[in-house]
């Protein structure tokens, strides 16, 4: 059993390295599908004036001369030594653009992670409690609005109305990072950890309530009620606790996409995260940036698929023994 | 007792182990911030921009955000006022040999770079040298295309050989594209850290953030009236109006007229400029159908230009003519059919041997600036009435601009940067040999030939006279269709006063704009 676990283990770490490759090959030919490059995108219609000699020159500082198999594999090997480029633009490397803007989206992601459990788990509770009754329909009504109100709308309305009416736009300020001013920061994260939690809180909370139907009815509920476990002991410890698989796997799928940067609300409210790079990157056709951050992304989004797995061994023995 | 059960809830252990991570995450990120102390207030006034500047070198910088940032640190030999007259820069004077084949510029005296070198002729000669080298890939090298060579007889004095008289140089100095640089410096290095002659000094940029400037109090002109300027990247329009509201922004130039009414409409000051650019309606003469004259003309006739700004721009713009340079402006109602004239059209249109009408494949951008669709949309409806079918190929800005450069379009709906003086305006356009000639697919032989004697002649009236028959030329071939100028907003809050706003949309005058 152990031999299979490592076997399985081993398949994963291929499969993982295979899709990252893929990742690779794509984000690299898409960008050069897509019309225009760093030269367009940086002078923008000033560069038909371009004579053919400034061209030739613009085409050199930005790489473009090379030969696409020579650009693709010298960035794949800078890759392997921690050299994920340099962005022209920007004037600095993308590992220094990357370690600023990841941990800003980390931060989000996981706030918002926390916002959208704190209200989905426990409206998926109160809603399970009587299923088809009047908590039910509230808790569902709730959950269809977050699912169907589109983020940027709450985020710009959120904005509008707080700078206008209470004169407070903590995004207007200059980003700080958490550990240089956490007060600020957090004011800064609170905003957009609230829209996007809030989005987030729609599948959670629906995830939850079918998981927690579907335990309430099981037989060790019947039991455990008629053995006189106190009802908060009940909820928590015995339905709760088993409903728990379908909900870290809704949340670990929902907080990857997350790390890719939930770029609408990084955009109106001003968070220099990780999606902000990548549009900016894409928007000025800064090919080391948007390939090195999407595989950044990409490796992240693997990495919490991995640990989603691992998680459901921790919480459910069942899961440990197959 | 009470901690244990806590931490044996799978919930909670979840948790603890998300905080820590989040924690861990945060961690690698303190010590990126390079200047959290200096907020707004104080003496450093904050700029709203909706995009990060996306170049440090000011000879490539076209995007509006980089050059009116690079405009605050480096200098140039002349300037321009609000009416976009040439002023003194860094060259005090100049005049003109008999032949207007030599210009001699005499230097501003005393005037330091940012790191402390003195400018000298020998810093003039070199910049004009390395802009004229193609390798360099100056973007406005074809301003000094008629420089054949540059002498510094003397720390103060630059002398310029031209091949052929050019009375559009001067104006064209002007511009941030053509500033000089240190013959020190390469440009390598000053697109890491800028290093200039103007009134604001380079201090940090957080890529995606903001770029922070200091004053410069060596400045020839003067000590800036803030102690300091920082670009703050937020980038949504609507954003900036709130982060103004809020009062952690002071200034920023708004391009959405919707958005300029909702700032207008919330306490800020706004002022409203006209601006040099023009919208327009490029027709590609060398494709059919628009080869055919009386078709160019039937779409002039047919068109309300106030029409369009009505309902594509909230009234916000003033019909044009070509050219909108404010010296050599075109009357807007010299043209054939000023008015909308439906009839002619449609008999312009037969005459053409169209009675049954055509169809027109028009290039639009999204994403380039903010009333493009709409204005292609109104044109369709217009166009329409006369049986013109206006076929709309809506492309993001990055197909556009590849279609439009490559000249691969039949029409093409554009904003246009407009120029101080005409020839730099135009003649890249609609002269034969233009490096813009393939984009603006239309020029003749008298269309040359008036350029040529614009370029050569001083007198500024009698430059008047021919920059109106080239005016009248390009609207009586229909070469375009001229549509509208719109407005350049600024939005400041009502600490800030002082800011004098320009028509070619330059911030130059911030140093002269003080806070509270």
């Amino acid at each position: 059993m152990r031999r299979f676990a490592r076997h399985s283990l081993t398949r994963r770490l291929v499969e993982a390295v295979l899709t990252l490759f893929g990742v690779a090959v794509l984000v690299f030919a898409m960008l050069r599908a897509i019309p225009g490059d760093q030269i367009t995108a940086t002078l923008g219609t000033e560069s038909a004036a371009l004579s053919p000699d400034q061209l030739a020159s613009l085409r050199d500082y930005y790489g473009l001369d090379k030969p696409l198999p020579v650009q693709f594999f010298s960035w794949l090997g800078d890759i392997f030594t921690g050299n994920l480029g340099y962005s022209q633009r920007a004037g600095e490397s993308v590992l220094a653009m990357t370690e600023s803007a990841l941990p800003i989206t980390i931060e989000l992601a996981i706030l918002a992670t926390i916002v959208g459990l704190v209200i989905g788990v426990p409206l998926a509770m109160l809603s399970a409690s009587r299923p088809n009754g009047a908590r039910d329909g509230v808790s569902q009504v709730i959950g269809l609005l977050a699912l169907s109100i589109p983020n940027f709308l709450i985020a710009a309305t959120l904005l509008t109305l707080i700078s206008k009416y209470a004169h407070y736009n903590p995004n207007a300020g200059e980003f700080q990072h958490l550990f240089a001013n956490p007060g600020v920061n957090l004011q800064q994260m609170m905003f957009p950890a609230l829209v996007l939690g809030f989005g987030l809180a729609a599948p959670i909370m629906r995830t939850a309530r079918t998981s927690l139907l579907e335990v309430s009815t099981a037989d060790f509920m019947r039991t455990a009620r008629g053995k006189g476990v106190a009802p908060m002991r009940l909820r928590v410890r015995h339905l709760l606790h088993n409903a728990l698989n379908p909900i870290i796997t809704m949340t670990g799928i929902q907080f990857g996409y997350l790390l890719g940067g939930a770029i609408v609300v990084e955009q109106i409210f001003s968070v220099p995260g990780i999606g902000q790079q990548v549009l900016v990157g894409m928007q000025q056709k800064d090919y080391a940036v948007v390939q090195s951050t999407v595989l950044v992304i990409a490796t992240l989004f693997v990495l919490v698929n991995l640990l989603t797995d691992f998680l459901y061994r921790v919480v459910d023995p069942r899961v440990r023994a197959s | 007792m009470k901690l244990r059960t806590a931490l044996s809830s799978p919930v909670s252990r979840c948790l603890a182990v998300v905080a820590a991570a989040g924690l861990l995450a945060s961690a690698c990120s303190s010590g990126s911030n390079s200047n959290s102390s200096s907020g707004a207030g104080g003496g450093t006034l904050v700029v709203g921009y909706t995009a990060d500047p996306n170049t440090l070198d000011p000879w490539r910088a076209t995007q509006f955000q980089a050059a009116h940032m690079l405009e605050q640190v480096y200098g140039t030999l002349t300037q321009l006022d609000t009416n976009m007259n040439v002023q003194p820069g860094l060259a005090a004077s100049w005049q003109y040999s008999d032949d207007n084949k030599t210009l001699t510029l005499h230097l501003r005296q005393g005037v330091k770079f940012q790191d402390g070198q003195a400018f000298s002729s020998a810093d003039v000669k070199s910049s004009l040298d390395r802009l004229r080298d193609p390798a360099t890939a100056a973007v406005a090298a074809s301003y000094i295309a008629s420089v054949q060579s540059v002498d510094a007889p003397d720390a103060n004095t630059a002398v310029l050989h031209l091949s052929t008289p050019d009375a559009g140089l001067l104006a064209g100095l002007a511009t941030v594209n053509l500033a000089m640089l240190s013959k020190d410096n390469t440009e390598q290095q000053v697109s890491q850290k800028p290093n200039g002659t103007g009134p604001f000094s380079y201090t940090t940029r957080a890529p995606n953030q903001s770029v922070s400037l200091k004053a410069n109090p060596d400045y020839w002109g003067g000590k800036p009236k803030v102690a300091a300027l920082q670009f703050r990247i937020i980038p949504d329009e609507s954003s900036v109006v709130s982060a103004m509201q809020s009062g952690n922004v002071n200034f920023a130039v708004l391009n959405d007229p919707t958005v300029a009414k909702t700032a207008q409409g919330s306490g800020l000051t706004l002022n409203k400029t006209p601006d040099l650019a023009y919208h327009a309606l490029q027709l590609n003469s060398r494709k059919a159908p628009l080869n055919n004259l009386n078709v160019r003309l039937a779409m002039q006739c047919a068109i309300s230009r106030q029409q369009v700004i009505d309902t594509a721009a909230l009234g916000e713009g003033t019909p044009i003519g070509p050219i909108t340079s404010p010296a050599f402006k075109s009357d807007p109602n010299s043209q054939p059919c000023a008015t909308q004239d439906v009839a002619k059209a449609k008999t312009l249109l037969s005459q053409a041997g169209f009675p049954n009408g055509l169809t027109i494949n028009t290039i639009v951008s999204t994403g380039l600036y903010a009333t493009s669709v709409n204005e292609a949309q109104n044109l369709q409806s217009q166009l329409k009435a006369v049986g013109i079918t206006l076929k709309l190929q809506t492309l993001d800005s990055a197909a556009y601009v590849d279609a439009w450069k490559a000249g691969n379009f039949t029409a093409a709906l554009a904003l246009n940067g407009g120029s101080p003086d005409p020839d730099g305006m135009y003649g890249r356009y609609f002269t034969s040999t233009g490096n813009l000639n393939k984009v603006a697919g239309y020029s003749s032989p008298q269309l040359d030939q008036l350029f040529a004697q614009g370029k050569s002649t001083t007198d500024p009236a009698q430059r008047k006279q021919i920059y109106t028959q080239i005016s009248n030329n390009l609207v009586d071939n229909a070469a375009w269709i001229w549509l509208f100028s719109s407005y350049d907003y600024t939005a400041m809050t009502k600490s800030v006063s002082g800011f004098t706003p320009m028509p070619n949309g330059s911030l130059i005058n911030l140093w002269k704009t003080s806070l509270g």
